[in-house]
């Protein structure tokens, strides 16, 4: 059972849940349990369940079932970018659902 | 529910040395906010020169414990926050943070069992809130811990788990060393592998949810060990901390 893939990328790899804090800031809601579309294969998940990026400039998820980007994020000084073409959804939880 | 996250300055209560590498901060919060178990903390230093470095630490503390949590931090070989709050931090001193983050992997009594557990290292912290709760509340939900140490002084909370295994019905904890085990030692002496996950979760029969939480190479190999064992992907969590102790 031992993974012969040990590249660094994925050693550093971690979850959605990683970036829950970044994302509760962008969108002020709690994200990770968010269900998010996959643009390139379909598969629907919730956020927590993406691959995380983060040593680096900004924040990369991917697919964990086809590694498609779905979503990078760069903070600079005064605002977020926000690039979502990997996703072919993002569902946000509506504030009246309580 | 919606809440903005603010960051609040929270107060050193109190500081535990768990095992050499790792070290619990009981910390008082003046917005303490009651946390699902498996939940985290961001938390952010900020330099003189404004120059901020964040981490997220997971919470080991129970959500019953009010105004308080508890971080454990595994110190990080040239970690930059790790290495600050092992080496700097002290009782009555300051620390910015914001939280509880996370809904993902979280696990509450009332989401019911049987549940596995399997951690690796320092990623037996959110799952040790998980238990810490099930055990303030009285639950009897079917739970077994599959934790993976190197050595036995690298085991967090051993005397606890020990002894909450020994007092609470229902739950069930096994160790396996890595590199070195005690003297007539007769468990697990490997690292985790499919025969193990098969072992320790056949006593539990229909498994409703696993969370996995560890290092990411520890984590990939345990989730494609549990989905051979015929557990669905929808019931694995998982929680990877990257190449060592800490989230990110």
């Amino acid at each position: 059972m031992e993974t012969d893939r040990t590249d660094l990328n994925l050693s550093l790899m971690l979850d959605g849940n990683a970036v829950a804090g970044v994302l509760n800031e962008i969108f002020a809601l709690e994200m990770t349990t968010s269900p998010v579309e996959c643009a390139n294969c379909g598969r629907e998940g919730e956020m927590g369940t993406l691959l995380a990026f983060t040593q680096a400039p900004g924040v990369v998820l991917r697919c964990p079932a086809c590694e498609n980007i779905i979503l990078r994020i760069v903070q600079a000084p005064e605002a977020f970018y926000l690039d979502l073409r990997g996703a072919a959804y993002l569902r946000l939880k509506s504030l009246s659902a309580g | 529910m919606k809440r903005i996250l603010e960051w609040q300055i929270a107060t050193v209560k109190s500081i535990r040395q768990e095992t050499p590498k790792t070290k619990t901060f009981t910390l008082s919060l003046p917005n303490w906010v009651r946390h699902k178990p498996g939940q985290h903390y961001d938390v952010r230093l900020t330099a003189p020169d404004s120059y901020q470095a964040q981490r997220s630490y997971s919470i080991a503390s129970e959500p019953e414990r009010s105004g308080e949590i508890d971080l454990t931090v595994e110190r990080i070989e040239d970690g930059e926050v790790s290495s600050y709050v092992h080496e700097v931090l002290v009782v009555g001193d300051q620390i910015e943070l914001r939280g509880p983050i996370g809904g993902y992997f979280v696990w509450e009594a009332s989401m019911g069992g049987p549940i596995l557990l399997v951690a690796g290292g320092s990623g037996v912290v959110p799952l040790m809130s998980m238990i810490r709760h099930r055990a303030a509340v009285g639950s009897t939900v079917p739970m077994q811990l599959l934790y993976s140490s190197r050595t036995p002084e690298d085991v967090i909370y051993s005397d606890e788990l020990m002894r909450l295994q020994y007092s609470q019905n229902g739950l069930g904890i096994i160790i396996t060393f890595t590199r070195q085990s005690p003297s007539g030692w007769n468990g697990y002496k490997r690292r985790i592998d499919v025969p193990m996950l098969r072992e320790v979760a056949g006593p539990l029969g229909n498994i409703a949810q696993a969370y996995v939480c560890g290092p990411t190479l520890m984590v990939e190999a345990v989730a494609n060990g549990l989905l051979q064992i015929g557990l669905g992907s929808n019931q694995i969590r998982t929680e990877r901390f990257g190449p060592t102790g800490s989230i990110g």
